[in-house]
């Protein structure tokens, strides 16, 4: 290749810096998860069976609800994101709102999980499957918290205005971050609540 | 980004000392905050080795320079044993995660990239800023957790469960949750180091750089970093598993609670292999630099040695459980990882080879980057030549966890970060800090370095083969180790040498800092693109955006009336510094 990138695509190319950092980072967050799902399936394998009575009490219903509630704020996210390619900013910050909602809604239906199985006297600490439960859905849970940290503070720019004209790209950043969020729940849910 | 960050040169007088200096985002100023780290981090990590030797070769005796240290931790300098578990976990985690990375990657890998690629910075300047301060923090509470009760944590380097996995094992409650704590700050400085390297690279090359055209060095970081960021995964989910087994009393590696203490070894040795070659790839590829210009020939296999570490990392995946031949898994499992483990021998020895094939018939000159880049071939070519025994089964099972695979990994560490990384130095201080190191002190710290650096560890082996155990407090307690004694005392001896060797260094490094001859801005006549930015490099780097029209290593080209070939000229350099 002799001189072959114009001034113009060297400038081109700085445009999608924030994509690839997020998709570089979102690699090494597949690793961490993917890491983690493995010790629990093999664990879960080695266990013969033992843990089907635990894996039983777990709400399917709730799990369920919860796995729409996700879907769904993947969707408004996709329409924030179509909004802001069209430059529809009302639409595409009301979208966002949508979605900052959902996450809210699913990390609350997660808390009255969290209680419900804890006033049934299922901990962590009672016996290796519930431990995998809390370990597995509190660490998604802390990735959905900051995807909702995230989505409320572009929410919030484009409220105010301030997301345009330089940052609104941010929020398709914040979109792939989102459904990997909601990638790992659809990993989680039939792992956790459907297999027993 | 704000406007004074990339307006152009010339805008550094505006920020403040803060600015400039302390919270600084210019790739440059965070590569040498990483170097001044590691250098200090390896000061605590040699002295520590220090304690270690005095305490094996003259068991419970006062080790002098000790004294300092306050009961319950040491009795007038008189190590007691879990001291010294402490000491071995720490050197080693120092060593490699706070000196190994930050020296490498760190320094190297931010000061060069973007100076290599002729980028005005990284692609994220800020997350570099902060990618500094996370592992700052990570060093501080590393050495703070010396300061809890039950001291620091002394599971190994390993940390291996179930030790790790309940105080009452060592006794170190804090020392050890504060020591995962560094870790995991240590793993996500690197993350966000390795977010920043790879979009630097593949986003913000000058126009004409194409990636087979780029300066080895620079493949060899984001190769390092691609190994990191998708090994460190799995360590980083079973590190919440240890610290939720710590301290809620979870099971995950506890077996009477029904988990597995095996898996930790699996989790760590997934990455800990890697880990190894996220250390090695940047130390060869300053090697890689720095021995065409002083052969003043190209590189030989330029493509090939880029292959044969793509090669060497992904095998680097799969032998992981060659460290655990002895801990009982499957037998089934030991022949395939046996078998990949020699395989990773091949395209290493390709590189080591292509070293050597550019050595030959080349114009070699022997300042101290060259003399220190070759000391480097040398050791590391012992370090891999032993790993070939220590991933045979049969011959593993004989040697594991003795001093054999002490002195192994040392040679293979010790050459890639020490030597190495002082190649580096040596190489793009003038770079750096815009003067010359002196050659005087130099060479002196070379041969001294690496001759002490042999009588350490060759006897090791000897040790190794002997039965001698790694990690064990007082070898004098063993009837069949007393014979070896005095080989303990001459290793000791050998050791002290080693770190007394390093005083040149630390002279010469501050000397040149404040007085050494000032450097033009290509020392070394050397083509890559850091060279064709002025000396000291500005913030924003290049006055312009460099065109590259060859590839890095075209020295003596046919033909053409110098020896070297810049990258960014179309024909000759005009000014030879």
């Amino acid at each position: 290749m002799s001189v072959a990138a114009t001034a113009s695509e060297y400038q081109a190319t700085h445009t999608i810096r924030g994509k690839m950092g997020m998709w570089w980072f979102l690699a090494s967050e597949i690793m961490v998860f993917g890491g983690f799902l493995a010790i629990y399936i093999l664990y879960r394998m080695a266990s013969g069976g033992a843990w089907a009575a635990h894996a039983e009490h777990v709400s399917a219903t709730i799990g369920t609800f919860n796995t729409v509630l996700l879907l769904t704020s993947s969707l408004t996210m996709v329409k924030a994101f179509e909004y802001i390619d069209a430059d529809d900013r009302e639409k595409a910050r009301n979208f966002l709102l949508f979605t900052v909602l959902l996450g809210v809604a699913f990390l609350g239906v997660k808390g009255f999980e969290y209680s419900k199985e804890i006033a049934a006297g299922y901990t962590p600490l009672s016996g290796i499957f519930w431990s995998f439960y809390y370990a597995l859905t509190g660490l998604h849970g802390l990735h959905v918290l900051a995807g909702v940290i995230l989505n409320f503070s572009l929410f919030m720019m484009a409220a105010r205005g301030t997301l345009w004209p330089k940052t609104q790209g941010r929020v398709e950043y914040a979109g792939l971050y989102w459904h990997f969020v909601d990638l790992i729940w659809i990993f989680l849910f039939p792992l956790l609540y459907l297999s027993y | 980004m704000s406007k004074e960050e990339h307006a152009g040169n010339g805008h550094t007088e505006d920020l403040g000392f803060w600015r400039k200096y302390i919270f600084s985002i210019d790739h440059k100023t965070i590569g040498k905050q990483y170097l001044f780290l590691s250098l200090f981090m390896a000061l605590v990590g040699g002295l520590m080795a220090y304690y270690m030797r005095w305490q094996i070769a003259w068991p419970e005796t006062a080790v002098p320079g000790a004294g300092w240290i306050p009961e319950p931790t040491a009795y007038d300098g008189i190590i007691p044993p879990e001291f010294y578990n402490a000491l071995v976990t720490m050197h080693g985690t120092i060593m490699v995660f706070f000196v190994g990375m930050p020296f490498l990657l760190g320094a190297f890998g931010n000061f060069l990239i973007p100076l290599m690629i002729g980028a005005d910075d990284m692609a994220f300047p800020r997350l570099n800023m902060m990618s500094f301060w996370t592992i700052f923090l990570g060093s501080l509470v590393m050495i703070a957790s010396f300061f809890f009760e039950g001291g620091s944590a002394s599971a190994g380097w390993t940390g291996y469960a179930p030790l790790s996995a309940d105080p009452i094992h060592t006794g170190a409650n804090w020392g050890m949750n504060l020591w995962i704590l560094g870790l995991a700050l240590e793993f996500t400085s690197f993350l966000m180091g390795g977010v920043n390297f790879l979009t630097t690279t593949v986003t913000m090359r000058a126009p004409g750089l194409s990636m087979f055209r780029l300066p080895l060095m620079v493949w060899m970081q984001i190769t390092a970093a691609v190994i990191f960021m998708l090994s460190v995964g799995p360590l980083i989910a079973g590190a919440i598993l240890l610290l939720l087994d710590r301290t809620i009393g979870t099971g995950f590696f506890i077996a009477e609670r029904g988990g597995d203490p095996l898996l930790w070894q699996h989790l760590f040795w997934f990455f800990g292999h890697p880990e190894v070659y996220v250390v090695l790839l940047p130390g060869l590829g300053a090697i890689m630099e720095i021995l065409p210009v002083f052969s003043r020939k190209p590189i030989f296999g330029y493509r090939t040695i880029i292959w044969s570490t793509i090669v060497a990392g992904v095998l680097s995946f799969i032998v992981w459980a060659h460290h655990m031949f002895v801990s009982g898994m499957d037998p089934r499992l030991v022949m395939p990882f046996s078998i990949t483990t020699i395989l990773i021998s091949v395209p290493f020895a390709i590189v080591i080879f292509a070293f050597m094939a550019t050595l030959w018939g080349g114009s070699l000159t022997f300042p101290t980057p060259m003399l220190f880049a070759i000391g480097t071939i040398l050791t590391f070519i012992i370090g891999g030549v032993t790993g070939i025994f220590n991933g045979s089964a049969p011959v593993d099972i004989y040697i594991h966890d003795t001093y054999f695979v002490v002195s192994h990994f040392h040679y293979t560490l010790f050459p890639d970060v020490f030597l190495g990384g002082f190649a580096a130095l040596y190489f793009w201080f003038p770079k750096m800090f815009g003067r010359m190191m002196n050659e005087t002190l130099g060479k002196i710290h070379f041969w001294w370095t690496m001759i002490a650096f042999n009588v350490v560890f060759i006897p090791m082996f000897v040790l190794g083969l002997g039965g001698h155990m790694r990690r064990i407090y007082n070898p004098l307690q063993y009837d069949f180790l007393k014979p070896m004694q005095e080989m303990n005392q001459f290793i000791t001896w050998a050791a002290i040498c080693l770190l007394i060797g390093q005083i040149p260094f630390i002279i010469n490094f501050f000397w040149s800092l404040f007085k050494g001859k000032k450097a033009g801005d290509n020392p070394w006549n050397a083509n890559t693109l850091e060279w064709a930015a002025p000396t000291p490099v500005p913030h924003g780097n290049f006055a312009t955006v460099p065109s590259v029209y060859h590839g890095p290593y075209e020295y003596s080209l046919p033909g053409s009336e110098t020896d070297w070939q810049p990258q960014h000229l179309q024909s000759g350099p005009t000014t030879s510094a």
